[in-house]
Formats: C-alpha cells, structure tokens, sequence
C-alpha cells in the first residue's frame, strides 16, 4: 500500500470539505422553506379578449343547470356518448358529464338518460373503428367529444355523414372548424386565438416593454412562439428569443442570455416538464422577470416540480376556472379534484340535456337544439357561429400564488 | 431559422458559463474515468457505463427516500450537519447501487465472452445490448417493483436537499455553493483515483494488466479480479457523479437521464486521450467549458452538436487525444 492510504484519508478529507461547504452555507432549518410550495395553487386572475383586454365573467350567476325541472320525459334508452373515457384529460372531461347527467337524471324520473364512454385512446389509427361503433348504435342521440385533435380530424367526417352532434370540450386545432361540418362545436377558444390574445395581454394589460420567448422543439411549441411573437410585435427582443429542446433539463445558457438581456417577462412556449426546471433555474440564477406561459404549462405538476420559483408565474388556458359549488359537487361524486376541460365538459352535457328535455328525440333535432342555442354556462356563454366556432371565445390567465 | 452567431453574448457572461461549464466538466470527468479505466484494462468501450449512471442517481433518490425525504418543490435547506451527513449518505447510496451495477453487469454480460474468448465486435455490442436492457428496467419494471414510486416513463419528482446560494463573485459571475461542491468533491474523489491507481498495490495491478495482460498473470496479478476492481472504481466513480449531477439538476433523474451525459463523457476520455486516466479529466472540464461557450455563441440547441464538433477537431490534429492513451505507462 506504500503510503497512499494517509493521502487517501486526506483526499477523503476534502471530499467531505466540498460537502460540508453546501451544507454550511444552507440556511438554517426554517419552517417557511418547507411546506410553502403546498399553499401554492394555480388560480384564475382574469379573462381576455384577443385584444387581451380583461373581459368580465358574466358567466356562473345564471348558468344553465342540467336538472331542468324534473318533468321531462323521453326514452329510457336514450344515450349520450363521449369519447376518451380512460386517457387522463379523458377522466376530466367524461367526470364532467357524469356529473351534469346525474344532476339531470335525479329529479327527473321520466327520462333516466344513459352514458357510454368510448375510448380511442387518444390514437388518430383507432379513431375511426370506435367511431364507426358510436354511430351505428342507435341509442346514441349526441356525442362529447372527440377529445383530441387529432381524432377528430380522423372521425370528423363519419359524424357528419351519420349527423351526430359533435361537441368537443378540448380539441383545439384551428383547422377542424374548416371542414364544414355542421354538426362539429367547439366549447373553448382555439390555438389561434390563444397566442394573440395572450400576446396582446403582455404587452396592453401587463405593460411588459421586453420579452424573451423561448420556445421548445415539439409543434405546439414552435406554433404557439411564433404566434406570440408575432403579437408581441417590438416587445419582442429576439436577441433572446431561445430554442430549448423537449426534454432538455438544464438551461444555464439560456439563463444567462436571459440575464443579460434584462427582459421585463419570459414567455415559454412549451410543457410543464421542462418549464418547472427552467423556471427554478432561473430564479437560481436571479432572474426575476415575470414568467408567463400556456395551456402546455398550465398543470399542478408544474407547481409540484418548481415549487416556489413558479410563484407569480402567469399561466393561460382556453378552459375556464370551476366555480366552488361545482367543485364541491365534483368532488363528492367522484372523490377527486376536477380537472382542466371538467367544467367545459359539464358545460356541454348540458346543453345537450337542453336539447332531450325540450323534446328533441333524434340527432338532427339535437344538432339544430346546439346550432340555435344561446346561454351561459358555468364558464361562459355558448352561442356559436356557423362554422361550429364560439361567437366569443376568450382565454383565461391563471396565476400561481 | 438558422441559429445566430453571438460573440457579443460570450464576452458577456464569459466567466459565469466558465463556471458552469466546470461544475458540469468535473461531472463529465468522473463517469469518463469509468469508460478510461475499463479501456485501459480491457480495450472494450463500456456503453452500459451512462446506464450505471443513470441508476446512481435512482441509488442516490432511492437512499434519501428510504431517510424519509418526500419530492417537493422547495429545497429542504434544514442546516448544516443533516444536510452534509444526508448528503453523504446519499452519495454512498449512489455509489452502491452503481458500485454494484457495474460489478454485476461485469459478471453477467462481459465475463461470459471473456470465458469464450469472443471477438471485441461482440463485446461492443453486448455494451450496446446491456444498456437497452438497463433502461428499459428503469422504464417498465423498476415501477411495478416499487409500486410506481420509482421509475416509469417520466422524470422523479426532485428532491432537493440544498438551494443554490450565492458565495462569492468572480469577476461578475456569481459562484453557489453547489458549483464549489460539485467541482471540489469531483476534483478530489478524481484526485483519490490517480493516487489509487498510481500509488497503491492494487493500482498497480491495474496498470500492469493494462500493460500486458499476459506478464501480469505470469507476475502472479489476478486479471479477473483487477477486472472486477476496475468495473467497481469505475461504477463507484459514476455513482459518485450522480449525486453531484442530481445537485445541479435536480429534475434529470429519469430512464434515459444517463444516456446523453454517457455519450458525452465517453467524448471527454476520448478528448483526454482514452484509457489515460488524467486525459479523462482534462477531456471532462474542457469538454463541459466549450459546450458552455459553443451553445451561447451558436444557439443553446447546438449543445451536443458543439461538444461532438471539438471532438471531431481534436481527433483531426490529435488521433490520440490530448494526453494520448497512457494507463498502460506508468506515469506516476
């Protein structure tokens, strides 16, 4: 062993100093760094228009209420379909029409409507196999659904060769609403109507001079960046404007090109997996502007994971906030939190509960109830256009805090 | 849109991404000492080795659930001596899992050929092989085995133990404590393997093998048990990087965590000069410096692209690599 073992020892020694070091200069125990991450919440500041100017919510006082008043009656057979019943988003949204048929069905003993849940999976390929089931069932008077864009697109033109209605509670593709399909409606605002009016929210409402947009790699990334930059306009700084990678995990260049460039706000353009570290990294390396992103960030994980670096962080979604009543409701029938989409869900159930107790017994009927409807729900107005778009649709900013 | 060149942002923040850039080349040093010394003793490029990495840092989260510690948001921060004797422990957890990992994957997937005398093409695969499987543990069933707390498809939760907090500046580049430890613990524990390989009876083992397989058995060395040795060093080292990988970030510890920073710290022994034990630590800091500079003038996506690219140069003027390969030579 010659001797090495005392250097050993020694260069143990220093391992332990470097150690001791993180440890020393640690804070001392402090019942304000833990637990303060658990308070964080993601709540709901305020609506926007697309000129991203703050819209009240005239919505919730007198929302439509699925019960009706008990004394509708119809075929005991009588089935509303949806689609996604298993994928995560897909128990948020299939909860929500649970929900709004119990309410229905409780008081209302002449028509015990039916739910069937169809699940695709998410997958464009097993789309139109599931359907090819929904239509032929006879039963199935309307359909939530799909819940993706991407099946939608693959289904969209059986439905309306079958005429079924078709309400989606979440798919956000643009395109779909050109199709021409007269039976399709959409219950949330769009992709292109969320990066200007989020864009136009930065630079009116919150008065942020310089932004830095960092986007990912994925198609929902580059889309949506170059929309906010585009509606940013001059605000816009591109000697910041970042590309970062989808499961990228480290981002200390781009925080320092952040720092360097002192922007008045950070738009990422991405999802929660690497907006929670980039987030925490850039507080790290003292960077306070605000930090704004969307519906890809717009999830209790990204709290969860960033913990306090995500406070103050704006968050903005098509879906709208539940209110505490339909919360509580919620929570009672399914002993689970709602979920993003859960109230657009219960929104558009009922409607279409509208539309069996005033008496409509085929699917055309049901289609023309939703094409003529106009009324408030729990998180807004539903009244559409003829291409099957809101005739307002306005995104929401969340903020943690 | 095409990447713009910045200069400007370079001179900029010169010093701070020199700063980050040694934390992560003192990372990339220590797991490319366990691809060196596993050339140098058996010529074989251990691709599995970024794989026993990645299950240092799951040993290391694994240990500190087992303390107790749940994922949240905030770093613990709860005082001096738990977070050192936590963090030690967590290293040691790191470094028995992958300490461990390697010995057996030495075992199972190498010692077999070796009995059969199977040509290097077959080793390499094998390497190649064995990493898949290592992931793909982690992926499907390392969560089936703890019930979903560990594994799967998306990152862990972070622990954090310590938030970063500013010591000191040097010349306007902020230094946290994390930095000085990562660089400190990594310099030292790569410091203890030079002593070990070149100053103690064991080292020398290890090199004479290195040397000529065949004298040193006829000297009376055991060639397979400096095999194990040098898979168990090597394995140790890696776990020992994970804990440090984990401090700087802390959202990394996942399936496929391994397999990029492998690649890369393959990169830094072959810069250093592969199966050279130093070469592997000068590839390793200037690697993680130059990935730093070339990403803030090229684009941060152009990170990999940048460390493959003065690899390639190096290679051109310097086939070899910068120390060229030595562990055979006693250096000491």
């Amino acid at each position: 062993m010659r001797s090495s073992t005392p250097r050993l020892a020694g260069v143990a020694l220093v391992t332990i100093a470097g150690l001791v070091l993180v440890g020393c200069s640690s804070k001392a125990p402090s019942a304000s760094s833990t637990g303060t991450s658990g308070a964080l919440t993601i709540q709901p500041l305020v609506q926007i228009d697309k000129a991203g100017k703050e819209v009240k919510s005239q919505a919730g006082g007198t929302a439509a209420n699925p019960a009706g008043d008990g004394k509708a009656t119809c075929a005991s057979t009588t089935t509303i379909a949806l689609t996604g019943a298993n994928a995560a988003l897909g128990i948020n949204i299939a909860n929500g029409v649970k929900l709004a048929i119990k309410q229905h069905n409780d008081p209302t003993k002449d028509c015990q409507l039916q739910f069937k849940g169809f699940d695709p999976e998410g997958a464009p390929a097993k789309a139109p196999a599931v359907a090819t089931q929904i239509i032929n069932d006879a039963n199935v008077i309307g359909l939530i659904g799909p819940a993706f864009s991407g099946e939608t697109k693959a289904t969209g033109a059986a439905f309306h060769d079958a005429g079924l209605l078709s309400l989606t509670a979440s798919a956000t593709n643009p395109a779909l609403t050109t199709n021409g399909w007269n039976n399709f409606f959409r219950g949330l605002a769009n992709d292109a109507v969320q990066g200007p009016s989020v864009a136009a929210y930065m630079v009116n409402t919150a008065g942020f001079k310089k932004v830095c947009v960092v986007k990912d790699d994925s198609d929902y990334g580059v889309g949506l960046a170059q929309q906010i930059t585009t509606g940013l306009g001059s605000a816009a700084d591109a000697s910041c404007a970042l590309s970062v990678k989808t499961g990228d995990k480290d981002f200390s260049s781009a925080v320092q090109s952040i720092k360097s460039a002192a922007p008045d706000a950070i738009f990422y353009s991405g999802y929660y997996a690497e907006a929670a570290p980039f987030v925490a990294q850039l507080r790290t390396g003292g960077v306070t502007a605000t930090f704004v992103s969307a519906d890809g960030t717009n999830d209790p994980q990204f709290v969860k994971q960033a913990g306090s670096a995500s406070k103050g962080a704006l968050l903005s979604c098509p879906c709208g906030p539940a209110p505490a009543d339909f919360e509580k409701a919620y929570e009672a029938a399914f002993n689970v939190s709602s979920g993003v989409y859960s109230v657009e869900a219960y929104d558009l159930a009922t409607i279409v509960l509208k539309a069996i107790d005033g008496g409509a017994k085929d699917r055309a009927s049901v289609v023309n109830f939703v094409k003529g409807y106009s009324g408030d729900g729990l998180a807004r107005h539903y009244q559409w256009d003829s291409t099957g778009e809101l005739s307002s649709a306005l995104i929401w900013i969340y903020q943690v805090k | 849109m095409l990447a713009s060149f910045d200069i400007g942002a370079l001179g900029h923040s010169f010093w701070a991404l020199t700063i980050s850039g040694l934390t992560y080349g003192s990372i990339y040093a220590l797991v490319a000492v366990g691809y060196t010394l596993v050339y140098g003793v058996l010529r074989l490029i251990n691709f599995a080795h970024s794989e026993i990495f990645m299950l240092g840092m799951f040993g290391q989260y694994a240990a500190l659930m087992m303390f107790g510690f749940a994922p949240q948001g905030d770093a613990y921060d709860m005082g001096v001596a738990q977070t050192l004797m936590y963090l030690g422990l967590a290293m040691i957890g790191g470094m028995v899992v992958s300490g461990a990992a390697a010995v057996g994957l030495e075992r199972v997937a190498y010692r077999p050929l070796r009995r059969r005398g199977a040509p290097a093409l077959v080793f390499l695969i094998t390497a190649i092989g064995a990493s898949f499987v290592l992931q793909e543990f982690v992926h499907f069933v390392l969560p089936k085995l703890t019930n979903n707390t560990l594994g799967g498809l998306n990152a862990q939760q972070p622990i954090r133990l310590v938030s970063p907090s500013t010591q000191f500046t040097i010349f306007g580049a902020t230094v946290t404590n994390v930095d000085i430890a990562i660089v400190v613990s990594a310099l030292a524990l790569a410091f203890a393997t030079d002593r070990f390989i070149n100053g103690t009876k064991f080292g020398r083992g290890i090199r004479s093998v290195a040397q000529d397989p065949v004298t040193a058995t006829l000297m009376g060395v055991s060639r397979e048990r400096v095999i194990m040795l040098t898979f168990l060093i090597g394995g140790v080292l890696a776990g020992a990087a994970a804990l440090l990988y984990t401090l700087r970030v802390p959202n990394g510890i996942i399936y496929n965590g391994g397999f990029i920073l492998g690649i890369k710290a393959f990169c830094a022994a072959v810069l250093g000069g592969i199966g050279n034990l130093r070469g592997a630590l000068l590839g390793g800091l200037l690697l993680g410096v130059m990935e730093m500079y070339g990403q803030t003038v090229f684009g941060n996506e152009w990170r990999d692209v940048v460390a493959f690219v003065v690899l390639v140069l190096v290679l051109m003027f310097r086939p070899t690599g910068i120390l060229g390969e030595s562990l055979g030579r006693a250096r000491a």
